[in-house]
């Protein structure tokens, strides 16, 4: 194969690898937009879900389809426990705070896993085909394209759901401000919570898809951390914008993988975060205010 | 002393300020007044160096500013008081006052870190300093308090007392009476006339309540939609048919005016 | 007349004693550190040498962190690349603690700050972003520079020497430590005591009045990030002394949660605090320890297998839980307790 043929082998599977990625940031930004919250818990949130996900398919014996939908209600439980416990008492608070409140949580949740499910790997059910997919002479491995394909019909269903739904409104309206919200007679608690919703959504769905392609551990979650990384230097302004982050990431990655040892794909997304803070230090797309005072 | 050289300033496309010269005479209080929204607190960030403006310049005593950020500005003797107070909770009074006195004390992290001479004595000086403007604006009673327990008016006046600590050739105040009930106002009225004759400070001041602008100016500059539409002395403005125009809509500042 | 006469001559003179008596707690209480060793058993002393090395730590983020408002998650790895300068100049170069100690402080300076920088110059969460992606960064050279760090198996330090006295038993090593924790205890507490304190606090509360006052803020920020990395270095540097080897598993991203929970428990901000919530998350996991040997004699449990994730299920409680109920930590409940106190006896 020719170097070129390789580099864009590489390419589409890394972007189809991305598509997780960006049904991650989808979850990160819109907490961030009813509340402007930066969620440093939402990997562990994901993996947490790729357990419950486990325990119902396997140790409960459900079968991956109602195991699913367990995992899907354990998850949206857990966070509802957590916007209202730990996030709600939050506000107002420098956003410092907040951003340690998220990071202590993920400890938490990191350490509960690990309690109850051991530090080791443990094997769940196959809900993505091995079998690979051909486009033209490229190859791209069966889940990843599996896995990508239900992260692009998520991440758009949800999208149009943001977009048409009354829910949606007041999202939007929120982010835009919160007393406009209010003045509007939206109930911004509620809306805080539902973003936690659809994030638990977004996490349990990248969390299973992702436990299928790699491998079940209480450190599947730190990926969502360079995730969480790149999407903020991405500007957190526009959704469209924190997709292409997440589709960037998983290129990256593997580009990293084509000319580097593979262990150096695990730091690529902070080296990139490094070099355009040296570059450009306001972020990538971030707009430029004057600030009030 | 403050020469404010035609300073334009827009944001985005909308203008803040066009065509705005205020020269602030030594050892003279000048009063910058104007309806909400007329550009005066964004002119003080013009000054201060906060927002650039895409014209204009500013000099202070004889030395051209405008591109310098506003740590130097405050090395080169500029103070200022915000109009939402600006303190640091959780400190005392004579705190507060005493960061005021970064630009001329010396001591770096190492000479600090060993309580090296040079630092004790700086510190034992800046004690004495923090005594003396505690004196002079009265603050002596709530000296150890915390400053968030503070009425607002002695918290405004705290403020001020930093920036005096930092005996600055200018002193910018946006509007320090603000809020105040009549008998604060004419405390800080005969703080401000102090500031100006035992410190000999030029005084550049932002006030609505127009009892005090009249009684206190020397001069006045008068900003509309950004816009200077009138300046002189307090006589001259007040009779200055544009102004009662521009005022119009706030009924009771006109009366006082009046009064 | 003569009622104002006695207030001024006896307002100082209170104040001078009230001075004096700090002054007389303080001697006492570095008395008593000095005796510890005559006083408690080995293993005990062998956790104050760990628990003097986690003070330091605590107080280089403190500086950043409680001070300034610079928030690192990054720390844990700057305590590493203290304790790797250490391992490395001593296997390739055999240089004495009293060069290898203070390069680490400054090496993890400089690793601080070429991180640190671009993300000083603005304000928000950039620093945050790039203090994470430290620790992941050093936590990966730490492992895959194979050849100078000797990767996952580490590399052995010998005890720090001065002429031919070897720093090999906990009590000698913890009085090596000790020395080192009075001087940056005092060090940290004169510089906020001082001008450049001022201006660290000044940035933390309001950046903006900050630059009025003439505070230079990215200067400062630089400055502060700068010191609370030279205090990781030498708490990694001591660390390796104490360890006697270094491998890049004391350097995950779990040491730097535990540095933030220390800050966040003993409260942010305050010197004292440091000290206290260094106190607390070193007991704590040793209290753990105990408490699942207790489980297993009496209860029949085996709860071993489970410490390390409930030590980090409990420091992360511990970060939430303060943040939410009590954000200015153990240092301000021991203050009101002693007002209390003090009120009491009046
Ligand atoms: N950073 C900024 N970005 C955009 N617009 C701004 C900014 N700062 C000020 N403005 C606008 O500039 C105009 C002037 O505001 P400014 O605060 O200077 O008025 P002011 O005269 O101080 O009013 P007040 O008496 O209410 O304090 C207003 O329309 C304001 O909305
Ligand atoms: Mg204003």
């Amino acid at each position: 194969m020719s170097p070129l043929q390789l580099f864009i082998e590489y390419s589409i599977v890394g972007i189809a690898a991305g598509g997780i990625y960006a049904l991650i940031a989808l979850g990160i930004i819109v907490i961030f937009k009813a509340s402007h919250t930066f969620n440093f818990a939402m990997g562990e949130m994901m993996m947490l879900s790729a357990y419950f996900f486990y325990a119902a398919s396997v140790t409960f014996a459900l079968g991956p389809a109602l195991g699913l939908i367990v995992a899907m209600i354990g998850s949206i439980i857990v966070a509802l426990i957590i916007e209202r416990v730990a996030i709600r008492p939050m506000l107002g608070r420098p956003f410092i705070a907040v951003v340690m409140v998220t990071f202590g949580i993920g400890s938490i949740l990191r350490g509960i896993v690990g309690m109850v499910w051991g530090p080791n790997e443990v094997q769940i059910p196959s809900i993505l085909s091995r079998s690979p997919i051909f486009l033209g002479d490229i190859f791209v491995p069966g889940k990843t394209a599996r896995g990508f394909a239900i992260a692009v019909i998520l991440v758009v269903a949800l999208i149009a759901y943001l977009r048409f739904s009354r829910a949606g409104v007041a999202l939007r309206a929120a982010a835009e401000s919160a007393t406009t919200a209010y003045s509007m007679g939206i109930n911004v608690r509620n809306v805080v919570a539902f973003a936690w919703v659809i994030a638990a959504i977004t996490g349990c769905i990248s969390g299973v898809l992702m436990a299928n392609i790699n491998t079940l551990t209480p450190h599947l979650g730190l990926v969502a951390l360079n995730v969480l990384s790149v999407v903020i230097l991405g500007g957190l302004s526009s959704i469209s914008g924190v997709l292409v982050a997440g589709l960037i990431i998983g290129w990256l990655e593997a580009i990293t993988g084509l000319y580097l040892p593979t262990e150096f794909r695990e730091i690529t997304p902070y080296v990139l975060v490094l070099i355009v803070l040296l570059v450009r230090p306001t972020g990538l797309f971030g707009a430029k205010e004057v600030e009030r005072i | 002393m403050l020469d404010i050289e035609d300073i334009q300033l827009s944001f985005g496309g909308v203008k803040a300020l066009s065509g705005v010269t205020v020269n602030a005479e030594t050892g003279m209080i000048t009063s910058v007044i104007g309806p909400n929204g007329a550009g005066k607190t964004s002119l003080f960030n013009v000054i201060s160096g906060f927002y650039r403006p895409q014209k204009g310049r500013v000099t202070l005593a004889g030395e051209d500013i405008s591109s310098l950020k506003p740590h130097q500005r405050a090395y080169r003797g500029m103070a200022r008081t915000f109009q939402n107070i600006a303190l640091f909770h959780g400190m005392t009074v004579a705190d507060n006052i005493k960061l005021g006195a970064h630009t001329h004390l010396k001591s770096g992290i190492l000479s600090a870190g060993l309580r090296l001479p040079s630092t004790r004595n700086e510190e034992a000086n800046l004690d004495k300093e923090a005594d003396e403007i505690i004196d002079l604006l009265e603050l002596d009673k709530v000296r150890n308090d915390q400053v968030e327990d503070l009425a607002y008016g002695l918290q405004k006046r705290v403020e001020m007392a930093r920036a005096l600590i930092m005996r600055p050739k200018i002193l910018l105040l946006d509007e320090p009476v603000a809020g105040m009930n009549r008998e604060e106002k004419s405390e800080m009225s005969r703080f401000v006339l102090r500031v100006k004759n035992d410190l000999n400070t030029t005084v550049l001041l932002i006030e609505h309540d127009m009892s005090m602008v009249m009684g206190i100016s020397d001069a006045i500059v008068v900003l509309s939609f950004g816009q200077p539409i009138a300046s002189g002395t307090p006589d001259e403005v007040r009779n200055n048919p544009d102004v009662i125009k521009a005022y119009l809509g706030s009924v009771d500042e006109t009366t006082q005016n009046a009064a | 007349m003569s009622s104002a006469i006695d207030q001024s001559s006896i307002m100082p003179a209170k104040k001078a004693s009230y001075v004096t008596d700090n002054r007389l707690w303080l001697v006492i209480f570095i008395v008593a550190l000095a005796g510890l060793p005559f006083a408690l058993p080995g293993y005990w002393i062998f956790f104050a040498g760990l628990l003097g090395i986690n003070i330091i730590a605590s107080h280089g983020l403190n500086i950043m962190m409680g001070y300034t408002g610079l928030l690192s998650l990054g720390h844990g790895a700057f305590v590493g690349v203290g304790a790797y300068t250490v391992a490395i100049l001593q296997t390739n170069f055999d240089l004495p603690f009293w060069i290898t100690i203070p390069l680490a402080g400054i090496i993890a300076t400089v690793i601080g700050i070429a991180f640190g920088l671009p993300s000083l110059r603005i304000r928000g969460l950039y620093l945050v972003i790039a203090t994470l992606a430290a620790q992941f960064i050093l936590y990966f050279i730490f492992v895959h520079w194979e050849s100078v760090t000797n990767s996952d198996v580490g590399l052995s330090v010998a005890p720090a020497e001065i002429f031919g006295y070897q720093f090999n038993t906990e009590t000698r090593i913890y009085y090596f430590i000790l020395a080192f924790v009075i001087a940056s205890t005092i060090f940290a507490r004169n510089v906020i005591r001082s001008r450049v304190g001022r201006a660290f606090i000044a940035i933390r509360e309001r950046d903006l009045t900050a630059q009025v006052l003439g505070v230079e803020i990215v200067w400062y920020k630089l400055l502060s990030f700068g010191l609370g990395s030279f205090y990781a270095g030498i708490a990694g540097a001591l660390l390796a002394y104490f360890n006697r080897f270094v491998n890049p598993e004391q350097f995950e991203l779990m040491l730097s949660v535990f540095f933030l929970s220390a800050v966040i428990v003993g409260g942010m901000g305050s010197i004292l605090g440091a000290i206290l919530g260094a106190v607390f998350v070193t007991l704590l996991p040793e209290f753990l320890r105990e408490a699942s040997l207790l489980a297993a004699h009496g209860l029949g449990i085996d709860l071993s297998s489970i410490l390390t994730p409930l030590r980090e299920t409990i420091f992360g409680l511990i970060i939430v839980g303060f943040l939410i109920l009590e954000p200015r930590g153990l240092a301000h409940l021991w203050q009101r307790a002693r007002r209390k106190f003090s009120r009491a006896r009046a």
